[in-house]
């Protein structure tokens, strides 16, 4: 446990009521926070004191609190998911922070990401891509071949497990200065190119999701590479190479 | 006997599946495309069936709390996935999977079930493997397998320890493919807070937009509850804030009878509480013990000081350590299974022996582990006399390659080395074994209404096995329900759409609306944690891991009175047409206030110890398992389904009687 003592913070919050509303920052005074506690149960802490002063609490999207359901998002102090690396804000620790610091807390901001209450924005722009081609197209039956008739090599199945990790939380859109979702996208890309049961439909699917992501208003990529550093599940920037490839590939043969 | 039909079919266990395939109906693909299906939850179970159903051609309406199907809490699941594929050529086979399952159980399972999820687990792993699931693979190409606890032979499959991620993650893809068809038609952030029926059958559902707050009225031809288990009735466990039991309980009180609600996974390595802050628990996976030693100090004067903090647990010689697993089970060791270690944990720290400041937590010490993993490396590389630090990097270095992001994410949340220091673990609610009652084909008590997944009671009897949750979960949603189903809907390509504007639809809505309206009115004085935080204390002390007939009965009486109170005085912020997660909070709390007098009434009717149930008037009294959990096949071998009647411990009982033709019973000994 820490060594620490209970903290006092300022925090800055954005509060908007609705869609529609403008928003702004307010300022709130939390104390004796346990150094211990995560970054949301300090928010638990403030909600708690806010509904029982009869105010309406911050809306924040969370759920697993295990860093794997991608739900938790925020932007701390200029950084997505704070000043970690490799965590998501509900594994982020009040310890990396110190007493009387003031902390600000802004949703993601993207266009493609509306904010929808509060810190709470809709995410469901992802959810299209993945709709437009993040499968294969195989239905279920208890008559595909068996799982060991085609080997993969160890290497491209790892690499395609660690594509695989991504929890779509969005803190890519949100770090990147263009609001550019290619690490997301191409991590998709990337797993399914790798394996042989993916490589049926690559070109369709690279072509498909690529479309799909242009319609949803994310910017273009020009390879600052913040989206890496902040990804909590450290997502590489090599998928970005990969989808690039596959997609020129798809173009110039769909072409022809 | 009682009212319930398992529709069991007849014939030998291994032939019941194929022959209730070919003689359940089947329902004609130009009808299914004027059929209707509700799915409530989206995560292994919910998520396969949506997709599965959409490929069959029935339209499905899908909902999910979360703002994406992706987010569903099967996603957390770390280890693996069982599946009889007899791989390594180690003698397993689907019998074995299926005996291993009920024995794990401690026999309260339906023998036949289990039989037939043993028979589907082969296809899971083809179909998930068809679908791109990245499983961990050997450097031939071929897939790899790991050992899990409680069984003889290596049947996991595993992605990293990130399993149920890629799982679901392969659900998702499938249900994409179909919502970009426009088979199923997605609602997320949507919560279900009712189920319709009209003339016995469901109907439909009312559910909540969570975003806007409008009450939505949506019909279905059938309704199909995933919502998962009921694990956060304890306030703190490892479940995801969000999961809750608000649709399998408006089932429950629209006639669905509710199985075995005390069966409950007390999970042994989870990181235990640091205060009073805590809003949830994180799971540390069961592999741990594999090459971890549990213990806790012999003499409470080193308990004191180390709580005092005069005193560090390294700084402890080994004949003051109570090495309590290899004490008290020195066949098994640190590997008894998770209801046994749990409880001796809790047995330890309740007489005083709890190493951190809230007195729950025993050590989980790696230091033998990376000595004995150290030498080896050593004579592998040829280090003669090595030094002790020199073993001790090598040893840490395979600790690492084993558990490494495990150590990370320990680190990461207690702030101390685990490489260094022991870890500190306490058990905590994983998993609901008990659910709605389902017969063979996965229907509820209610025509037309079915459960699968954890929100079911079926498969695990008293306790689950590792690497059995995800196994079910896709086995019910790929392979048993799309068939199952099509007997019911066969009678249904009549009925044509059926209409929202009807009276039964109407009352159900505002049923909804006046009980939103009810819990923002109150306006009282205290939050819904602080009753949810109450009522967690109290399964946690009168029904948590070791019970018996007066805290029970305590149990009964408290939970009454703060339902009571939370209706008297709860305050609930915000208004009901607006995104309000204080109100969605309140409803499912407020349910869980229900259930948890349910599942008390329970455990105290159950007067014997199975599984991850004890009672403490259940214990063998003497010979060499004096002390240890004893089942009573004699007064107790049924699955309690419980009746809604109105206050929910006034459920009327009734018995499945579990019938064993296959497997013969006996008692386990770990000693």
């Amino acid at each position: 446990m820490s060594e620490k003592k209970d903290m006092d913070l300022t925090l800055k919050i954005w509060r908007q009521k609705d869609a529609q509303d403008k928003g702004q920052m307010v300022n709130y005074p939390v104390k004796s926070i346990s150094p211990d506690s995560s970054f949301l149960e300090m928010l638990d802490v403030l909600n708690e004191d806010l509904v029982n002063k009869g105010d309406e609490p911050v809306a924040f999207d969370h759920d697993c609190r295990e860093g794997i359901c991608g739900m938790c998002s925020l932007y701390i102090n200029g950084e997505a998911h704070g000043p970690d690396r490799k965590v998501t804000t509900c594994q982020l620790h009040m310890r990396k922070f110190k007493d009387g610091d003031t902390i600000t807390i802004e949703p993601w901001r993207a266009n493609a990401f509306p904010v929808l209450k509060d810190l709470v924005v809709d995410r469901s722009s992802f959810d299209r891509i993945q709709q437009a081609g993040g499968f294969i197209s195989v239905n279920t039956s208890g008559n595909t071949q068996d799982a060991n008739a085609i080997p993969i090599s160890k290497i491209d199945a790892d690499n395609a497990m660690d594509a695989a990790t991504c929890i779509g939380c969005g803190a890519c859109v949100a770090t990147c200065k263009n609001a550019s979702a290619m690490l997301f996208v191409s991590a998709k890309v990337a797993q399914f190119s790798l394996l042989p049961q993916g490589k049926v439909e690559r070109k369709e699917r690279v072509l498909n999701m690529v479309h799909q992501m242009d319609l949803e208003g994310f910017g273009n990529c020009t390879n600052t590479g913040a989206c890496e550093v902040e990804c909590p599940k450290g997502i590489s920037l090599e998928n970005i190479a990969i989808m690039n490839t596959e997609y020129l590939k798809a173009s110039i043969s769909k072409k022809a | 006997m009682s009212i319930l039909d398992s529709k069991v079919p007849e014939g030998p266990i291994k032939d019941k599946w194929t022959k209730h395939k070919n003689d359940i109906n089947l329902v004609n693909p130009a009808n299914k495309r004027h059929i209707d299906i509700i799915v409530v939850g989206t995560g292994l179970a919910g998520g396969s069936a949506a997709a599965s159903l959409a490929e069959m051609g029935y339209n499905v309406k899908a909902f999910a709390y979360q703002d994406s199907p992706r987010r569903a809490h099967s996603i957390a699941a770390q280890g693996g996935i069982n599946a009889a594929k007899n791989y390594q050529n180690d003698g397993d086979s689907n019998y074995r999977l299926f005996y291993d399952t009920v024995k794990g159980g401690d026999y309260r399972s339906r023998e036949a079930n289990v039989y037939r999820l043993a028979e589907v687990s082969g296809n899971i792993i083809d179909q998930c493997v068809a679908q791109g699931v990245p499983f961990a693979r050997e450097y031939g190409g071929l897939l790899d397998n790991r050992s899990f606890g409680g069984v003889l032979v290596s049947r996991t499959f595993y992605a990293k320890g990130q399993t149920g991620q890629q799982l679901l993650l392969g659900a998702y893809s499938a249900m994409n493919r179909q919502i970009g068809k426009g088979k199923i038609t997605m609602y997320n952030r949507h919560e279900m807070l009712d189920l319709v029926k009209i003339d016995g059958k469901a109907r439909g559902i009312i559910a909540r937009d969570l975003v806007t707050g409008k009450i939505e009225k949506h019909s279905a031809h059938a309704v199909v509850i995933a919502s998962g288990g009921y694990g956060n009735v304890f306030f703190l466990s490892t479940n995801a804030m969000g999961s809750n039991a608000t649709a399998a309980w408006k089932i429950h009180k629209k006639g669905a009878f509710f199985a075995n609600p005390c069966y409950t996974q007390i999970h042994p390595t989870c990181i235990p509480r640091s205060g009073d802050h805590q809003s949830k628990l994180t799971l540390m996976s069961e592999s741990l013990r594999n090459d971890g030693r549990i213990w806790v100090p012999k003499h409470m004067k080193d308990v004191e000081a180390i709580r005092a903090g005069k005193l560090k647990p390294t700084e402890i010689e080994e004949e003051n350590r109570d090495y309590y697993l290899e004490r008290r089970y020195p066949a098994f060791g640190n590997l008894v299974p998770r209801d046994v270690a749990s409880r001796a944990a809790k047995e330890r720290c309740d007489a005083g022996y709890g190493v951190n400041a809230t007195g729950e937590a025993v050590y989980l010490d790696f230091k033998s582990a990376i000595n004995r993993y150290g030498n080896e490396k050593a004579h592998v590389l040829g280090i003669h006399n090595p030094s002790d630090a020199k073993i001790i990097e090598l040893g840490e270095g395979v600790i690492e390659a084993k558990y490494g992001n495990l150590f990370q994410m320990y680190e990461k949340i207690v702030d101390q080395n685990p490489y260094k220091t022991p870890m500190m673990i306490y058990p905590a609610v994983h998993y609901t074994m008990g659910g709605i009652w389902v017969d063979y084909n996965l229907m509820t008590t209610v025509p037309g209404c079915y459960a699968i997944g954890e929100a079911n009671f079926s498969d695990h009897g008293a306790n689950r096995l590792g690497a059995s949750a995800l196994m079910q979960g896709l086995a019910d949603g790929y392979f048993v329900l799309p068939y199952t189903i099509g007997d019911y809907l066969s009678n249904e390509i009549r009925t044509g759409e059926i209409p929202t504007d009807s009276k039964e639809f109407n009352d159900a809505e505002k049923e909804v609306s006046d009980r939103l309206e009810k819990l923002v009115n109150i306006k009282g004085t205290k939050s819904v944690d602080y009753f949810h935080k109450k009522l967690g204390l109290i399964m946690w002390n009168n029904a948590g891991m070791a019970r018996n007939a007066t805290e029970l009965k305590e149990a009964i009486d408290k939970i009454k009175a703060i339902r009571e109170e939370f209706w008297k005085d709860v305050r609930v912020s915000g208004s009901t047409n607006s995104f309000n997660p204080e109100l969605v909070k309140a409803g499912r709390v407020a349910d869980f206030l229900e259930l948890g007098e349910l599942f008390a009434r329970d455990a105290l009717d159950r007067n014997e110890s199975c599984g991850g149930h004890f009672r403490e008037e259940s214990v063998e009294l003497d010979g060499e398992q004096k002390g240890e959990a004893k089942r009573d096949d004699v007064n107790y071998k049924y699955v309690a389904a419980w009746e809604f009647t109105g206050e929910p411990s006034e459920a009327i009982l009734h018995k499945e009687e579990l019938e064993f033709n296959d497997i013969e019973l006996k008692q386990r000994s770990y000693k």
